[in-house]
């Protein structure tokens, strides 16, 4: 995949009937699953881990495929950062708290220097009192490599993370600005060629535009060294980015496995459609079948049509969510043929350069926003004041029908 | 309305950040002058000065007391005070870094230690060491603990040898060693640690690799706090050595006292003060070596 499938240019029409909103469109990349080979390389059956009395994660199972990037995305406590420190050996599962495996072998009781892990700590951990070259160098002296074969390892490490040895080599981490410290990490865990690399937020320090950089340098390192990376973020656009597949984590519990596609288009709870991205959030009774589509009575009256998947029947209670970018803005009473519409009131035009959001308040709902293209406010105004009356309207497809949580 | 003199002092305060720095070190520093640094340059004057009959000094300028401090017998003196003081904070560094490392390791008992290690501070030295007396004497607790097992039917002689000197150092001054290394070590970062060990360091490895090394600044003030001090000790060597056991210290406080020879103590003192100021060099040079190599 080229382009991250979350961002929202990718798999739109760029007018939909009333000219303006994004639109879903079907397109094959979306079920692609990208897995180099299925063979797994990190493994957790039934994973628990408490302290105290508190679960940080709660039974949970993973396959994680050799080559893939991998990544752990949820808010904090959620219990991501304990199943990686699981894997890394830090900490051990609960007495009868599963299985962990690396390359098929069980590890519940390794020490982290008996498994063959790299890892990248969220605040580099490089050790202050060695230079570039000898932090690079400190795996290597622990495996009693040859000191020839060292000095070559450091540089070629150096290299692949784009710094310059003859530069950098002598210089102690403190001589160094964080994203070149983030390189000098990453290029320790590397050297020493792990066939499992974890990465806790790693790019969290960095500013922004060199966050963006090192995002498309860590994917590019993922594929072409074909270590598997198992990468923490609590940053969703970083995980759609990167991630080969992605697991949600909430309340120490998975709530998704999914592709970055997958998990945005298809969300199947409330918590995932709202920690990825923003989503609209309607909830109704079925009250019948209209052709292909369940007619649903929304709890503050109207009524919107969702697709006729099984599973539901008349008196179901369904919550869906509408991603900003699927609904559009039109006159009220005038929806285009064979969409769903509700009527409200414009409360704010919001412009974000790329996109502007219009928020439409809905009698008794509260707000919901429509991302709307910005085709040039200067040239091609949008037709929509604060205050004025308007529906909004998307296709009964496009919609994701949640599960209970 | 006018500002009161109060606001007015304050406000010309601020207008004046060398002022204000003044405001601040003016108490302290005038103290330090006052009983520091004035006594220096006054024994400093004395150590050039011929002696006084009775005590004191007489006017006129010598080297004497300086020359006469090169004598093997001052100087075999100086000597041994200087292994003794190494010994010392050999033996200090020993027995503190085990202990610094378990209480800067250990989460629930951290704040008890700590105050444990403090606590022989709210009594005072010369109590304590009295009490080391009562220890160490052939009728004391150490000696009837031996004759009443039967591991000996003899006295043991331990007061008033150097080994008692060195006990009752070592005792007085671990805790010196053991607060600044405690404090490199708390600090340490846990990430390095856990870097080290996914590096595949084994915990002795991961010890002289990481945490040792970044605990030398500790270390360092450690071994200066106990090495000076115990350069100039003179308590203990007199209580638990005898005049056998003669440290410099002792040397100098006889001759403003018994031998009331101010200018040679005067001298002595400048001499165990160069010593000091040498070690403290040494250190430091090397402390500012390792902070360029990305120390903070």
């Amino acid at each position: 995949m080229a382009t991250p499938p979350g961002s929202k240019s990718l798999g739109h029409k760029g007018r939909g009937p009333c000219g303006w909103a994004y639109r879903r469109e079907y397109s094959a990349f979306v079920h692609v699953r990208t897995h180099p080979s299925p063979e797994p390389v990190a493994q957790l059956t039934r994973v628990s881990k408490s302290y105290g009395d508190v679960r940080a994660i709660d039974k949970i199972s993973l396959e994680i495929y050799r080559g893939e990037f991998f990544s752990l995305l949820g808010p904090s406590g959620c219990g991501k950062t304990t199943t990686l420190r699981l894997l890394a050996g830090f900490e051990e599962p609960d007495a009868d708290g599963g299985e962990i495996r690396l390359q098929g072998e069980l590890v519940n009781d390794k020490r982290p220097y008996q498994r063959q892990v790299g890892m990248v700590f969220q605040n580099y951990a490089l050790f202050p009192h060695l230079t570039v070259e000898r932090n690079i160098a400190f795996g290597l002296v622990e495996r009693h490599t040859p000191r020839g074969e060292i000095a070559d390892r450091v540089r070629r490490a150096l290299q692949m993370v784009r710094l310059d040895p003859a530069v950098f080599g002598r210089r102690f981490p403190s001589q160094l600005s964080g994203g070149q410290r983030q390189r000098v990490a990453l290029a320790r865990a590397l050297v020493l060629e792990p066939p499992v690399l974890l990465l806790d937020e790693p790019l969290g320090a960095i500013d922004l535009k060199l966050r963006k950089e090192m995002q498309l340098e860590l994917k590019a390192l993922n594929k072409q060294l074909g270590t598997t990376f198992i990468y923490v973020t609590h940053d969703q656009e970083e995980a759609l980015t990167m991630s080969d597949r992605i697991a949600v984590m909430d309340q120490a519990r998975v709530a998704q496995l999914g592709t970055p596609a997958e998990i945005y288009e298809n969300p199947r709870t409330a918590f995932v459609a709202k920690f990825i991205g923003e989503s609209n959030f309607l909830e109704g009774r079925v009250v019948g079948r209209v052709d292909a589509w369940w007619e649903v009575e929304w709890v503050h009256g109207g009524r919107f049509r969702i697709p006729g998947q099984d599973g539901l029947a008349p008196g179901s209670v369904v919550r869906i969510a509408v991603r900003p970018e699927w609904m559009d803005i039109c006159r009220p009473g005038a929806p285009p043929a064979g969409e769903n519409s509700l009527a409200g009131t414009i409360r704010e035009v919001i412009y974000l350069g790329e996109t502007i959001h219009v928020l439409v308040t809905l009698p008794g709902a509260g707000d919901v926003t429509v991302a709307v293209r910005n085709e040039g406010q200067l040239i091609k105004p949008l037709p929509w004041k604060r205050g004025e009356a308007a529906a909004v309207s998307w296709l009964p497809e496009d919609c994701q029908i949640l599960e209970a949580e | 309305m006018s500002p009161s003199p109060r606001e007015r002092v304050l406000r010309w305060l601020n207008r004046r950040p060398q002022a204000r720095a003044w405001t601040l070190l003016g108490p302290g520093a005038l103290w330090l002058v006052l009983f520091f640094a004035a006594p220096i340059v006054i024994m400093f004057v004395y150590s050039f000065m011929p002696r006084g009959i009775y005590g004191g000094v007489a006017p006129g300028f010598t080297l004497e007391h300086y020359r006469r401090f090169f004598d093997p017998l001052y100087l075999d003196i100086l000597r041994r005070t200087f292994m003794l003081s190494l010994l010392c904070t050999v033996l200090c560094l020993i027995l503190g870094y085990p202990m610094a490392y378990a209480i800067a390791r250990s989460a629930r008992w951290k704040n008890f230690l700590l105050f444990l290690v403090v606590l022989p501070f709210w009594t005072s030295f010369l109590v304590r060491t009295y009490a080391m007396i009562f220890l160490m004497r052939d009728t004391g607790l150490i000696n009837s603990v031996l004759m009443a097992l039967g591991i000996t039917d003899q006295p043991v002689t331990i007061l008033y040898t150097a080994g008692a000197v060195m006990a009752g150092l070592v005792y007085g001054f671990v805790p010196f060693m053991v607060l600044p290394i405690y404090a490199s070590l708390e600090k340490l970062d846990v990430s390095l640690l856990e870097a080290a060990e996914v590096l595949g360091a084994r915990p002795p490895a991961r010890f002289w690799r990481v945490t040792f090394p970044l605990s030398l600044p500790g270390v360092a003030a450690g071994c200066l706090l106990v090495f000076i001090p115990s350069l100039g000790a003179f308590l203990t060597p007199d209580l638990l050595g005898g005049a056998k056991e003669m440290m410099i210290g002792n040397l100098v406080q006889n001759q403003f006292s018994s031998a009331r020879n101010w200018p040679f103590g005067s001298a002595a003192s400048f001499i165990v003060m160069a010593v000091v100021l040498v070690a403290i060099l040494v250190v430091l040079r090397r402390r500012a070596r390792t902070a360029a190599g990305g120390l903070a």
